[in-house]
């Protein structure tokens, strides 16, 4: 029932971005007929007219968001007018490519992030506590294009350990990429993501477990002789495991907005990469569809982070 | 006077903290006036140098002060900061208060959009803001405040559900007084301490996201001394192994960002009373 409902809002909620996103495409000052005649001079009035019509611009502009979303659903996101190609076209490659990269850096960031919080939160008040807390705060209000810029210098330009840029090497065949040299090129993007995205899931853990251990099950478990990592096991891994997890699907967004950052940086060929150039170059139903797809993305992973808490917990099933 | 750092209470910490900051904004927006512009000039007789006595920052590819340039950045990232705070703030309140105050209807639809709100990714959301409104200070500053008010509309619409029990609440409104005027001398001054930490927290978010998006080449033109551009301009040269053109400005902005940060969190301890004194 509760999760029948959930459902419901995070579709809502999806739909709502689609109006959302589709209301400021349709109201920016940016023409795509101008800027289509701006390509081709040659263009007569009657032909503009007609491309008018071909576009659905001749409609309201509710009736045009019915078009638009209906072909999106069918999954027709349009032609590129940078690329003049289809847009799923140039969307499935890169999706692949920024899937595997926010995949490993999210997987990363949450284990590790997870395993720092709760090492803080037993050794709390000790040197590695402090260390730990130091680093999170630093690294909660660093730019993640910042630290991708300082990562590539360090590790790329003075050590030469890692390519500057790019997915793969330059000049090679994309057959003749090897795996090794794949996961080369994908280091330091995910490595600027994963460090970025621990803070969070570190601190919010250390202050749950901090929580736990102050409790009094841990206090009469330690009494009957439990160490501490069988407090660990028993108590505080199952008590503040959960949290951690809805906190790692709520950064879908942050993930989402990090992603953009480090594949410019990277010059990484994936849908942030592409969201820049086609912002910059005024390609809408490019930008439209990247945005609506990372929309699409987020939400479902709110969805997600809902359901897994209303299975796991059942207090909130009984609401 | 002088205690260690650790047995100072929150009330010495926060000052201290609000000292240290304060004293930093101040040198970067004075630096940012009394520095000419003459060193944003091209000077091709000191291209290209290291961090120096009379060039701290070093020189850029065109034989431009760094310094000069990063102060200039900063203040631009505090004006847009300060600006998209306060409208992200009166928005919030806006809409927290009357989600909480007009009834059920109202608040479910101030709920859906709040949640709307926080789920857009919203850096992907500012660029699109952005790119509507053409670029410029405005766009980034419209993104940037309508990316930040949705967390803090909820806080304070749960703080001022809280507030709808307290009797002096339910006497007022017996007394026949208006909504405005509980509004005014209730709810907001229920409220002011939220509102003034939250201020304060969205602050560096505001400032990174700013300098995030004029990375990517929305809004500013080239030429504007902005740390989102000074940085992507840097980007062309980092082979080169030119650090000191990557590594101060940003720096610059984290510590500027830190320390708004921490002066929140002080600020936080300090206007729970229970904590001021640990």
């Amino acid at each position: 029932m509760v999760i029948a409902l959930r459902t419901v809002r995070a579709l809502t909620l999806i739909v709502g971005m689609s109006v959302l996103t589709f209301a400021l495409m349709h109201f920016s000052p940016l023409d795509p007929i101008t800027r289509y005649v701006s390509s081709d001079p040659r263009m007569s009035p009657e032909q503009i007219e007609k491309l008018k019509i071909r576009w659905g611009l001749d409609k309201g502009p509710v009736e045009q968001y019915f078009i638009w979303a209906g072909a999106m659903l069918r999954g027709d996101f349009g032609t590129s007018r940078l690329y003049r190609t289809p847009v799923s076209d140039i969307i499935k490659g890169r999706f692949l490519m920024s899937l595997a990269l926010m995949g490993v850096s999210w997987v990363l960031s949450g284990v590790i992030g997870y395993g720092l919080g709760a090492l803080a939160a037993f050794k709390r008040g000790k040197t590695s506590d402090k260390v730990i807390r130091w680093f999170s705060y630093v690294l909660v209000s660093t730019p993640a294009f910042w630290l991708a810029l300082i990562l590539m210098l360090v590790l790329a330009v003075w050590f030469h350990l890692f390519p500057v840029g790019l997915a793969a090497p330059a000049g090679v065949l994309d057959a003749n990429v090897t795996f090794a040299q794949r996961l080369w090129h994908l280091a330091l993007p995910v490595m600027t993501l994963s460090v970025i995205g621990i803070a969070n899931v570190t601190l919010h853990t250390r202050e749950k477990m901090v929580d736990i251990l102050n409790s009094e099950y841990v206090l009469f478990a330690k009494a009957r002789g439990e160490s501490s990592w069988s407090v660990f096991w028993n108590h505080g891994f199952r008590n503040s495991v959960l949290p951690a997890i809805t906190l790692q699907f709520a950064y879908f967004s942050e993930l989402f907005g990090g992603s953009v950052l480090a594949e410019d940086v990277f010059s990484y060929p994936g849908l942030g990469n592409m969201l820049t150039v086609a912002g910059l170059g005024g390609d809408l139903p490019l930008f439209g569809a990247i945005v609506l797809i990372s929309g699409v993305f987020v939400f479902l992973g709110n969805l997600v982070a809902d359901i897994v808490c209303v299975i796991v917990d059942p207090r909130i099933r009984a609401l | 006077m002088f205690k260690k750092l650790k047995n100072m209470n929150a009330r010495e910490r926060m000052l201290i903290a609000a000292i240290f900051s304060g004293a930093l904004l101040l040198a970067i927006f004075v630096l940012s006036f009394t520095i000419s512009d003459g060193n944003l000039r091209a000077n091709a007789r000191i291209m290209d140098q290291g961090p120096s006595f009379s060039h701290p920052f070093g020189t850029d590819w065109l034989g431009r002060d760094m310094l000069a340039r990063t102060m200039k950045g900063l203040r631009l990232s505090l004006m847009v900061g300060v600006v998209a705070s306060i409208i992200s703030v009166i928005i919030s309140v806006i809409l927290g208060v009357g989600s909480a105050v007009l009834g059920k209807t109202v608040d479910n639809v101030i709920s859906w959009v709040t949640d709307l709100f926080i789920g857009m990714p919203h850096l992907i959301f500012m660029m699109l803001v952005c790119f509507m409104m053409g670029g410029g200070v405005k766009g980034i500053i419209v993104g940037v405040s309508l990316t930040h008010w949705s967390l803090l509309a909820r806080v304070i619409r749960a703080e001022v559900l809280q507030l709808k029990n307290a009797e002096y609440m339910q006497i007022s409104s017996s007394f026949g007084k208006s909504l405005w005027f509980i509004a005014w001398h209730h709810v907001i001054p229920y409220i002011m301490p939220q509102i003034i930490i939250r201020f304060l927290s969205v602050f560096p978010h505001a400032i990174v996201h700013e300098a995030a998006i004029t990375f990517l080449g929305f809004g500013f033109s080239p030429q504007t001394p902005a740390i989102g551009v000074i940085l992507s301009e840097a980007m062309a040269h980092i082979s080169t192994g030119k650090w000191w053109l990557v590594f101060f400005p940003g720096f610059l902005l984290v510590l500027v960002a830190k320390s708004f940060d921490s002066i929140s969190e002080q600020a936080h301890i300090l206007l729970e009373p229970v904590s001021a004194n640990e």
